[in-house]
């Protein structure tokens, strides 16, 4: 793990994805840089997992130029498969297998086999905290210990880049947070990291850099503090119970803010300094004035439509 | 411009597949060996012994030949179909669909074709294991010599690959499990009847004859049988040749067709 800072691990220019008619992914260009942990936030049926199948070689692309780790993903995807792990969203152990022969069997098609095979699998069964489930069945295990296999899977063959397909969905607080933990240790041996995730705690813990694709096209691109910053502000006052008064409210004021059916979201630097006419306004009860967060960012850039899958 | 894009990505890497099938084959191996060794001993019993007593000897190749022996290789030739068949359309299948097996596979230097290739290679293997149960019960009970139940082998790993090619080629379209009672009940149940297994196909009118001559099984039953009752002749030497172009071609369409359902 001693490449200088400034390689390019991937580099993506017009990547485009599409199935008959539906672009997928629609003309979309982002790089990524040795030892980065980047996020890739955005609704479901932006177009996340189908960049991360072309990333890991699983689709190829219809368009544009991908490169990973230097190589163009269709020309060598032997070569950039044996140097990236990957952790797909759906667990796909092998119920057939023990955990610790999961491990086993998975670092053969990497080549790698007998007692290198079986160190590097013992190494990660106690890296994630599995050594004591090294016999199971992989029905024993419960949704965060398969989770934590398969990053334990995908780590098998000590990848340059790791490629992680929302990590952490449907486990609990406890599961997560054993999960953060150990991504940051991989984080801080160097290993280049790249993520999806509906979890905007999960992005801005993490990532160092974030990109919000929507419809198939690259929203937005920054690092979380400053996505915050340059478009929502230091903090938000939600205005419960809001009805039109509150619109006019804020429109009179000329203030950045969202109107929803329920609620009045304040944006902007000014927020903070409202808060005490806002509060004369419509009552303490119905205000809160808190921290903007990543989460106002997405909803104001990707809007509050629900999509289908 | 599909079958130079196949070719170059099939390694020996498929090697890597067939490994992970034995190894999960072994931790189970007292519980896989049960069915393909009672398989033929209820056979056995029950058309040699019990159909065998009604039926005289049969006629073949101008000798007569006791019924048990008459069958005895078609009864190989029908377990080493079987588990091809069977192995890469409801085994596979669960890999593939339920387990994501290959899904996951595909995330390592391993390409979807080596995958199927070392499925395929699998299926031919667990033909061979069922074919040599089998031979070995046939030899003790002094249907089949032992020579000759040794050059069968070969046979069987061949012939596995030509019916588990086929059942690949199933797998690529079916849309459920289910699915797979289709080819078993219009192919594989009227192969086991009328494939000569239970009685020359020169008892069946003209037209049926020719249809018959043009199944894969009848290819292997009349190979194993030549073999085992020490008439093998050029007929025989080009049905094996016919079970190797069906294994060639369905290796690839199987492989071209599994591309187009995971890889869209």
């Amino acid at each position: 793990m001693t490449q200088p800072a400034h390689d390019k691990i991937i580099s993506a220019r017009g990547l485009r994805k599409t199935y008959g008619g539906l672009k997928a992914v629609d003309g979309i260009d982002f790089a990524v840089q040795a030892q980065e942990c980047i996020g890739i936030l955005g609704p479901n049926g932006a177009g996340k997992t189908t960049t991360i199948k072309m990333l890991s070689c699983f689709l190829e692309p219809s368009g544009g130029i991908l490169e990973v780790l230097g190589r163009d993903a269709s020309a060598a995807p032997r070569f950039i498969k044996r140097h990236i792990g990957v952790c797909p969203q759906e667990d796909n152990l092998d119920p057939d297998l023990s955990v610790a022969e999961n491990l086993r069997v998975f670092a053969r098609y990497f080549d790698i086999v007998g007692g290198e095979a079986r160190g590097r699998a013992e190494e990660l069964l106690h890296f994630m905290g599995l050594h004591a489930k090294r016999a199971a069945r992989i029905d024993e295990l419960s949704g965060g210990m398969k989770r934590r296999l398969m990053i334990a899977r995908s780590l098998i063959n000590r990848p340059r880049l790791l490629i992680l397909d929302e990590p952490t969905t449907g486990l609990d607080p406890q599961s997560r947070h054993q999960i953060w933990e150990r991504l940051h240790r991989l984080k801080s041996e160097g290993t280049t990291i790249l993520l999806t995730t509906h979890y905007m705690d999960e992005a801005a813990h993490l990532c160092g850099r974030l990109i919000i694709m929507d419809h198939g096209k690259v929203v937005v691109e920054g690092a979380p503090k400053d996505l915050v910053r340059e478009h929502i502000g230091a903090s938000v006052i939600e205005v419960s119970a809001a009805g039109d008064g509150a619109r006019r409210f804020a429109e009179e004021k000329g203030l950045l803010h969202e109107k929803t059916s329920t609620h009045l979201y304040i944006h902007g630097a000014e927020a903070a300094s409202l808060w005490p006419e806002a509060v004369r306004q419509f009552g303490e009860e119905r205000c809160i004035l808190r921290m903007a967060n990543l989460e106002d960012v997405f909803l104001k850039l990707t809007g509050r439509a629900l999509r289908d899958e | 411009m599909i079958m130079k894009a196949i070719l170059k990505n099939c390694s020996w890497r498929a090697w890597r597949v067939w490994q992970r099938n034995f190894d999960v084959y072994r931790q189970t191996w007292k519980i896989n060996f049960i069915p393909p060794l009672l398989e033929p001993l209820l056979y056995l019993l029950a058309f040699g012994v019990g159909l065998g007593s009604l039926v005289k000897d049969v006629q073949f190749e101008g000798a007569a030949v006791p019924y048990l022996t008459f069958i005895a290789p078609g009864l190989v030739a029908t377990a080493i179909m079987n588990h091809g068949f069977f192995e890469t359309t409801y085994a596979s299948f669960v890999r593939m669909y339920y387990q994501k097996t290959f899904a996951a596979i595909l995330s390592t230097p391993l390409s979807l074709e080596d995958v199927i290739l070392g499925e395929i290679a699998w299926g031919a293997t667990k033909s061979l294991f069922a074919g040599a149960i089998m031979l070995a019960i046939a030899v003790a009970w002094g249907l089949i010599p032992l020579a000759a139940a040794l050059a069968i082998l070969p046979v069987a790993f061949l012939a596995g690959l030509a019916f588990s090619g086929l059942g690949m080629c199933f797998t690529a379209v079916v849309k459920n499990i289910e699915m797979f009672n289709f080819p078993v009940f219009l192919f594989i149940t009227p192969m086991f009847l009328f494939s000569g297994v239970f009685f020359p196909l020169t008892s069946l009118p003209g037209w049926a004859q020719h249809l018959a001559n043009a199944l894969p099984l009848t290819f292997l039953v009349s190979a194993v049988r030549g073999l085992a009752l020490g008439k093998f002749h050029s007929l025989q030497a080009f049905q094996l040749i016919g079970l190797l172009a069906i294994a060639v071609v369905c290796t690839y369409l199987g492989i071209a067709g599994m591309k187009k359902r995971m890889l869209r």
